[in-house]
């Protein structure tokens, strides 16, 4: 919704931070400069991908979540998760001693959030019929995606599908399903296990929502070590009964061509947040045709390569794959196991328009704007142009945008510093101070925990 | 405000690179989504025009307060009946650019709807002169 205050799980640890630049130069969205020293994240520009997070040598970025303890407070406490959180783990344990292993952690009732897929489905292919749906159509499934379209590309928001992700639709599901049971909706607390950084934004903050349905929010990597902890080697109970609404689709969906594979006739799947902005400049150039849907994601290999997950992504799809290979289409599981009431569980997967938030801009003011980009164009004429990072910028351009919007000056880049002491226009030590502004003043203490440090190979 | 780009004949890896930029700078200036698309459909048409039919062109673009201006000049065959190049589905294109998936004859009529003003000034053996105007809402 416009006017809240936009939430953002990413934080910048200074004890950690060594000002690197490799999460400056990771960012899609040219999000990070560094400060003193420390990277500082600009949460206007920020998408939530998480490209920073993978990409920090020092481990500096850490993602707040809900303590484990506050599903005690209620009754139900149930966990929702998408189907990469099974993936995860060794052939070595079965789907029941995985769950048996949640239910030794706390909670009391276990939702894969892809069920029942067919109603998501349907409900998707509704919009894609309907002739007067701008196409393509653009899966809203990765949050990190609909941000960065929201900043980067507003003309395209209109081709947003307004439906709500499975997280979502199986919340409402399993209220649905505990209230059949004599369940009270106050003593139902639902959990959230993330696989990424954008969800967990999302989930705080929804877009085109008016609250989030979920309680709390649990980081995989952190309910993953929780499972390990108490799983057991040897299997004792079946549970199978828990996953009789799951389908082959719906264990696919957070894969690569998980959603694709299901929508009009012809679509495309793209991984990769930077694989994402090349297309979508081509998109919005108007030089795609006749596709009907598009599955975006932010990580490489959809969310298999979440950021809170733990072990190898391509390991993952593929036991998630052979997992898939042992379930039920989705069309195939009857009413009678859904129980709930389908059509009512449709109309609650309706999202309210998304608005575009476009953040590229020099101001609202047009001639100020003009003035501004032709400055900022004259600049980066004196500008070296190898983008090394070492102004605090991620490269050149930003470095002059960030000058004509007060946040920089000229000195700030160490080649042009160079050169004027050269000419004898500043003095050395002055130079040197310049640099000790950026970044600080033990910028060259001996630290042993810069990349290519003891104990790690170059 | 001024940007100036060349184009090369028969590059058509290279063509949308101009017509991207552009749509970069306006977007950092704030113009409308809408009129950003128009503009950057009918650039891109018209750079595709001397990619498939001319040996070389310059783009060049002037931004004010109200409105952009784009000229398109290249050094080509020129356009031997202007009236029928206008209409969509005509199309002189080689079968070598057909089969990259360009001179499906929607060139010039593109750039009509996409434009506020276009004028058009060609000369046979020399070349073209494409002068597109959009005004900002």
């Amino acid at each position: 919704m416009s006017g809240q205050p936009t939430y953002h799980a990413l934080n910048v640890d200074a004890t950690k931070c060594i000002g690197c630049t490799h999460c400056m130069k990771s960012c899609p969205s040219e999000a990070i400069r560094v400060i003193d020293g420390l990277a500082v994240i600009d949460y206007d520009r920020c998408v939530d991908c998480g490209q920073c997070h993978r990409a920090c040598p020092s481990k500096a970025f850490y993602v707040e979540q809900d303590d484990l303890t506050k599903i005690r407070a209620f009754k139900y406490r149930v966990i929702l998760f998408p189907s990469v959180m099974i993936g995860q783990f060794h052939e070595k344990y079965s789907e029941n001693q995985i769950y048996e292993g949640l239910k030794k952690v706390g909670f009391t009732h276990i939702f894969e959030v892809e069920q029942p897929m067919q109603v998501l489905i349907d409900s998707i292919n509704g919009i894609i019929e309907n002739k007067d749906t701008p196409k393509p159509v653009i899966s809203i499934y990765c949050p990190a995606i609909v941000r960065l379209i929201q900043g980067r590309y507003p003309s395209l928001t209109e081709n947003l599908i307004l439906r709500k992700t499975p997280h979502n639709l199986a919340a409402h599901f399993a209220i649905e399903q505990l209230m059949l049971e004599g369940a009270l909706r106050e003593e139902i607390g639902l959990f959230y296990a993330t696989p990424c950084i954008a969800k967990i934004a999302s989930v705080k903050s929804p877009v085109g929502e008016r609250e989030s349905i979920v309680d709390g929010i649990i980081n995989m990597n952190h309910l993953y070590n929780e499972v390990m902890k108490v799983i057991q080697e040897k299997n004792e109970t079946d549970n199978s009964e828990q996953r009789e609404n799951l389908s082959r689709e719906g264990i696919l969906w957070c894969l690569p061509r998980g959603e694709s594979s299901h929508f009009g006739s012809r679509s495309m799947a793209i991984d990769g947040i930077h694989n994402v902005v090349r297309f979508l400049e081509r998109l919005e150039n108007d030089q795609v045709h006749g596709i009907d849907f598009l599955e975006l994601r932010a990580c490489d290999q959809s969310c298999a390569g979440g950021i809170l997950l733990t072990g190898n992504r391509f390991m993952t799809v593929e036991r998630l794959e052979r997992r898939a290979s042992r379930y039920p289409s989705a069309k195939d599981i009857p009413d009678a196991v859904i129980r709930v009431d389908q059509e009512a569980l449709k109309q609650k997967l309706i999202l309210e328009p998304i608005n575009p938030k476009p953040h590229f801009t020099f101001g609202k003011d047009r001639i100020k704007a003009m003035e501004k980009m032709d400055r900022a164009q004259r600049i980066v004429c004196f500008l070296p142009g190898i983008d090394c990072g070492a102004c605090g910028a991620p490269n050149c351009h930003a470095l002059a945008e960030d000058m004509v919007n007060n946040k920089a000056k000229m000195s700030d880049c160490i080649f042009l510093q160079q050169k004027w002491v050269d000419e004898g226009q500043i003095k050395a030590k002055k130079a040197f101070l310049n640099v000790q502004k950026k970044w600080g003043t033990d910028r060259f203490k001996a630290d042993c925990n810069k990349r290519g440090r003891r104990n790690e190979g170059f | 405000m001024k940007l100036t780009y060349n184009i090369q004949g028969g590059d058509f890896t290279h063509a949308g690179h101009p017509s991207s930029e552009v749509k970069k700078v306006l977007k950092q200036l704030g113009i409308e989504g809408k009129t950003i698309k128009n503009i950057v459909i009918a650039l891109y048409e018209a750079e595709v025009n001397v990619v498939a039919h001319a040996w070389k062109g310059v783009v060049d673009v002037e931004i004010d307060e109200n409105k952009i201006t784009v000229l398109v000049n290249d050094e080509g065959p020129g356009i031997p009946d202007i009236d029928l190049a206008m209409q969509a589905g005509y199309s002189t294109a080689s079968d070598k650019v057909r089969e990259m998936g360009f001179g499906a004859g929607m060139g010039l009529p593109n750039i009509k709807k996409n434009t506020d003003e276009l004028l058009i000034e060609t000369e046979i053996g020399k070349g073209t002169k494409v002068k597109m105007v959009n005004y900002f809402s």
